[in-house]
């Protein structure tokens, strides 16, 4: 963006706390857009908003003890991303994409894509990755840093904050 | 330059999504004339890149679809 034509630079900071699959269409939609108007946009991943994020798109147990192998295999990755209403057992994200290609929207897999290219930081939150047994490496390679909440107030400062629950 | 961009096949947002991607690629003071469907994308594509800091040169009518001229 040509940042010297700009009269302030507006930021964006998403908290994205869900993993619904339509929540993460609304927090990529929002997102991109707001890059591509030339904001500076944040997407800090939490809780099940990691799931959005791991390499791994279906369901694997991962984890140093029973209880983390368990959530995290019944979380699953991208592929398993429910929708916040009338899921029906996981079919309905499929059924969604379907629709979303079929209509010419953007799927999620697109949006995330838009989102690499158009320079939004992801990073994702450590507390709730120790909580889980998540490592680094077990996210997508494009989540830039893994952080604390002072450092994500810090890169928040003066923006626009959204909780997507 | 002048370069022709067509997203009349995107929806929301991607329609400005892959604008300001194709734009960031051009040089400054290159022109990208936007192809775009009467309505929201209309609407929204010259704000979009007024407030992202580029200019819009002129906005003519095609055929029912729409050219938007940017310049970078």
């Amino acid at each position: 963006m040509p940042e010297s034509k700009r009269k302030k630079k507006e930021r964006l900071s998403l908290i994205v706390f869900s993993g619904d699959f339509d929540k993460a269409v609304a927090a990529f939609t929002l997102a991109t857009g707001a890059a591509a108007m030339g904001q500076e946009v944040n997407m800090f991943f939490t809780f099940w908003g990691l799931n959005i994020l791991r390499k791994e798109r279906g369901r694997r147990f991962k984890g140093r003890e029973f209880l983390t192998r368990f959530f995290n295999f019944l979380m699953g990755g991208l592929d398993w991303l429910p929708l916040s209403r009338l899921n029906f057992g996981g079919m309905s994200p499929r059924l969604m994409t379907y629709l979303m290609k079929k209509k010419g929207v953007a799927t999620l897999d697109e949006m995330i894509e838009a989102a690499k290219a158009l320079k939004i930081k992801l990073i994702a939150c450590e507390m709730a990755m120790h909580i889980l047994d998540i490592d680094k490496s077990d996210l997508i390679d494009e989540i830039e840093e893994v952080v604390g909440v002072p450092t994500f107030l810090e890169y928040s400062r003066d923006a626009e904050t959204i909780f997507i629950s | 330059m002048k370069h022709q961009f067509d997203v009349t096949d995107q929806k929301c947002p991607m329609t400005y999504v892959k604008t300001a991607l194709r734009l960031e690629e051009l040089e400054e003071g290159d022109i990208l004339e936007v192809l775009v469907n009467p309505g929201e994308p209309l609407e929204s594509i010259p704000k979009s890149a007024e407030t992202a800091g580029y200019k819009i040169l002129e906005i003519k009518e095609q055929d029912g679809r729409f050219l938007i001229v940017i310049q970078k």
